[in-house]
């Protein structure tokens, strides 16, 4: 695919691993460069809000993806409360990117999953969530073919007006290995971002999240082929299907609440 | 002018003319290897070279007693007649001292290429053909025509002997033998290796390894350089490419290579020569030995300044690789194949990102939790929940020590379940002995061996660093591990970084125990077993001794494999090979189980748990795998309270 004027810009972010809480490559963003790679090559832009950190394993997080083979990762410098929607917003505003790569959900920080919603607001252009591909893009008539991720390994496939931001998803291609000589060698262009203060997240009340109560799994496998069915197999979501009509929907949702003996 | 006046004239001016050409190709050959990078001239080497020409290289050759005998005879005889030669032709030297020598010389050189002569009339697989085969006839022909020419200067027969037609073909013979002895010594020929092989001895860049030494750890390298690994032939150090050279194409190391022997597309002959072929550039379609199973010899070129993987050598090559080092302990002329090979892996995932099957995945488990499989790192003692280990700290309210005499390096053994009934039975063993030991629990890392043998020098560099952070907080006197792989870093890779400790395999440690009577064996048992020496025990540390020590203490006679001790086949573990998982044509382990089953063993006896998981992947039936701990706490008589030994006492020892 020849897309040398395309205009790509992916943003990343640095993400947290699960059970070692260190800084690291965010799962998704390293899937946005890698869709975005394979788009318009060395054409890519990279754009990261935020200040390099001295702490060298941030530092080392965010390198991780020169190591993906960027030359560069632009650097819209801000302080750490500002408000990263409204400056990226003003960056962006002034770059007419074609197309704008995010992950789904940033991996810290409050990880609402709302900046590529906000920020296509911001800046007027469509949102297609949970992109796994970019299958082609039509320049003469502004259009883009992509693939979105639905639940189960679904996809469809959507036409979308260029520009628009894309959120891309985990189902997306995995991304290359990120090495070290390129990610210590590449450079950050850092540019000032305009200072907007963060005005909702300061009135926010913020509590610990509690662990969500969880139905146990009781295995009535006799044999170990039902139980290596039972362990392997997705819940089978064998009871949903679509009932229209008041009565009818009314009448599924109290019959559920029975089943579960919660009526 | 008398044919024998025509000779000697001829001689002088044939020789003289041969030695400029080789000294020609001497400083041409130098110029290739200086194209290499800098590194250390250990100049007082070149000194050692007849020293460590007849001790260290014929103690590696005489593995094959026809070979080294008749190399001796060969080698020997033709130093000598060269050294005559020029004294005799060159100097003109007229003595009949000299005359009667040169005489015996090239005789001694003549029954020395009957032999190679003999050898290679049905040659075996891993012998290299096309120019190879021609090496013992001008051997014979070189030999053969110094020992007639000398012949009437001795008197024995009269001078002009055979008229004309004689004085012909010695010339004809002269110039075949000089052509390959003198001339082909420099300009690639066979005998290249003794020219190339002299000066390698010498300039070594592992001097340790010579009189009985030992050197065998990975050498660390700048991660602020701006070319890490080596990514063309001339990335490789200076006295590497004069080891490439130094190569005799024996095949000793095609004949013990675990991944060649599966089919994988290794052979670390030809490995060598696509590094020669690299050096001086042109392509492998001269090459006559064995090809990489599954790769035509033919189809690929290199040059010095050519990018060496997928142009000259396939990725999968580098990485069939289990850094088993049973090449290196092969080679008589003592090339470090395993050395150039994780170079190489350097560049791949350093530079290129390009560390093939799980690679990846494993590294970046590694940079995140420390450990390969991506466990939380606050979960690493979890296996030792019902063992109490005391555990380095500062935190008093807990009972963490600073100090005790054992340091217990767990290892990544702790996330599995098979390793961590080793992990108890040597706990238990330690108690026994009333050893006093602690654990870094989890502040211990992954010991950074998989890392580094998979080229990720800088993920090496930070686990190396982090683990001897927190070891320099605490006072102990010995680190006792299971993990022969961990005890290799930690011994040998370490110290490079500024970690110097004293570390011990727990064979090592529980033979010393066993020894002070400080830990009872019962002996009476009688099992039918055989010992598997993993590679970084074995051929990296030279631990052969004390597991067998320790089994022979339990009363086990062992059936020893065919192949053990320092010839041992691999696991097929190391070097992270089960993670790239390059394909062959059967399993190394399953090749190792086979000759576990030839000695009729009921119970194959390990000592590492990277050997345990291999073997006992092999599918049953087969022989019991049992690490040696565990073997050892089936045997242990243990002390009542109060002292008084268990009625049953072991005898022995």
């Amino acid at each position: 695919m020849s897309n040398d004027n395309l205009s790509v810009i992916s943003l990343v972010s640095i993400g947290e691993h699960p059970t070692s809480r260190r800084p690291r490559r965010a799962e998704q963003d390293a899937r946005a460069i890698e869709l975005g790679l394979k788009l318009v090559g060395n054409n890519l832009q990279t754009l990261h809000a935020g200040q390099v950190s001295d702490d060298p394993r941030q530092q080392t997080a965010l390198r991780s993806y020169l190591g993906m083979g960027l030359a560069e990762i632009n650097l819209l410098e801000m302080p750490e409360q500002a408000d990263a929607i409204l400056v990226l917003a003003e960056h962006l505003k002034q770059q007419n990117s074609d197309i704008i790569l995010t992950g789904v959900r940033a991996e810290s920080g409050e990880s609402s999953g709302m900046l590529p919603y906000l920020l296509a607001e911001q800046l007027g252009m469509a949102m297609v969530t949970s992109v796994t591909d970019i299958l082609s893009v039509d320049e003469v008539n502004k259009q883009a073919e992509v693939l979105q991720a639905l639940p189960r390994g679904q996809r469809r496939k959507l036409k979308v007006d260029l520009p628009f931001v894309a959120s891309v998803d985990m189902a997306a291609a995995l991304p290359r290995q990120s090495a070290f000589g390129p990610a210590m060698r590449g450079q950050f262009e850092a540019t000032l971002g305009g200072i907007f203060a963060d005005q909702e997240s300061p009135l926010w009340q913020t509590t610990d999240a509690k662990k969500r109560p969880k139905r146990l799994k009781i295995v009535k496998a006799k044999t170990a082929a039902d139980r290596f069915k039972a362990a392997t197999a997705k819940a089978s979501g064998g009871g949903g299907k679509v009932v229209h009509g008041v009565e009818e929907s009314a009448q599924a949702i109290l019959d559920l609440l029975v089943e579960e003996g919660l009526v | 002018m008398s044919s024998s006046e025509f000779l000697s004239q001829f001689l002088f001016t044939l020789i003289s003319a041969a030695l400029l050409l080789t000294l020609i190709g001497a400083v041409k050959r130098v110029l290739l290897w200086s194209q290499g990078q800098s590194s250390t001239v250990h100049w007082r080497g070149l000194l050692q070279i007849p020293r460590r020409y007849l001790v260290d290289l014929h103690h590696v050759v005489a593995r094959d007693k026809y070979m080294s005998n008749t190399h001796v005879a060969t080698a020997g005889g033709f130093v000598l007649s060269a050294i005559l030669i020029v004294l005799l032709y060159v100097f003109q030297l007229q003595l009949q001292l000299l005359t009667w020598a040169l005489l015996g010389s090239s005789l001694l050189m003549f029954v020395g290429s009957i032999f190679v002569m003999i050898r290679r009339r049905n040659p075996p697989p891993n012998l290299s053909l096309g120019k190879w085969q021609r090496l013992p006839k001008s051997l014979m022909v070189f030999s053969l025509s110094f020992f007639i020419l000398t012949l009437p200067a001795t008197g024995i027969l009269p001078s002009d002997t055979g008229g004309w037609l004689l004085a012909l073909l010695l010339v004809i013979g002269i110039i075949w033998g000089i052509g390959e002895m003198f001339f082909g010594m420099t300009w690639g020929g066979p005998m290249k290796h003794a020219f190339a092989g002299a000066l390698h001895l010498g300039l070594h860049r592992r001097q340790d390894r010579f009189g009985d030494g030992q050197s065998t750890g990975l050498k660390a390298i700048d991660l602020t350089a701006n070319k890490l690994g080596v990514e063309k032939p001339v990335d490789f150090k200076w006295n590497q490419l004069l080891s490439f050279d130094a190569c005799v194409e024996c095949g000793r190391c095609e004949n013990n290579c675990p991944a060649f022997a599966a089919g994988q597309p290794l052979n670390p002959k030809k490995l060598i020569q696509d590094m020669v072929i690299g050096m001086a550039g042109g392509d492998d379609a001269k090459f006559a030995g064995s090809p990489y199973p599954g790769i035509k010899v033919g189809t690929h070129k290199g040059g010095a300044i050519i990018p060496i993987v997928n142009i000259l050598v396939e990725s999968e090559t580098l990485w069939s690789c289990t850094t088993c080092r049973a090449c290196v302990e092969a080679c008589p002329m003592m090339i470090e194949h395993v050395d150039a090979i994780v170079d190489m892996r350097r560049f791949e995932t350093l530079e290129k990102g390009q560390t093939p099957g799980k690679g990846n995945e494993i590294l970046e488990n590694l940079s995140a939790t420390d450990n390969p499989n991506g466990y939380a790192p606050n979960t690493r003692m979890n296996w030792a929940a019902d063992q109490n280990l005391t555990v380095f700290g500062h935190n008093a309210d807990k009972q963490e020590v600073t100090q005790a005499d054992v340091l217990l390096w767990i290892g990544d053994a702790a996330f599995d379940m098979r390793n961590q009934r080793t992990l108890r039975a040597i706990i238990k063993l330690l108690r026994a002995a009333n050893v006093d030991f602690a654990v870094l629990g989890d502040a211990e890392c992954d010991s950074g061996d998989l890392a580094r043998r998979l080229g990720d020098e800088a993920n090496f560099q930070r686990l190396a660093n982090s683990n001897i952070e927190t070891m320099n907080q605490y006072n102990f006197n010995t680190i006792v591990t299971a993990d022969p792989h961990a005890f290799h870093c930690l011994k040998n890779e370490y110290g490079e970084l500024g970690g110097n400790y004293n570390v011990l395999h727990h064979t090592g440690f529980f033979a010393e125990l066993v020894n002070q009577q400080k830990l009872k064996l019962d002996n009476s048992k009688e099992l039918a077993l055989t010992y598997h020496d993993p590679c970084y025990l074995g051929r990296y540390n030279g631990e052969y001794d004390a597991p067998r020590f320790l089994l022979e203490s339990m009363g086990v006679k062992i059936k020893e494999m065919q192949r053990s001790k320092s010839t041992a086949r691999c696991c097929g573990g190391g070097g992270g090979a089960p993670v790239t998982d390059i394909p062959g044509e059967q399993r190394i382990p399953d090749m190792r189980m086979a000759d576990v089953t030839e000695t009729k063993a009921e119970i194959v006896a390990v000592a590492c748990p990277q050997c345990n998981l291999m073997l006992e992947g092999v599918v049953e039936p087969r022989p019991e795998v049992k690490d040696i701990a565990e073997l050892m706490l089936d045997a242990l008589i243990e002390s009542t309270g109060e002292g008084v030994v268990a009625d049953q006492v072991g005898g022995g020892s």
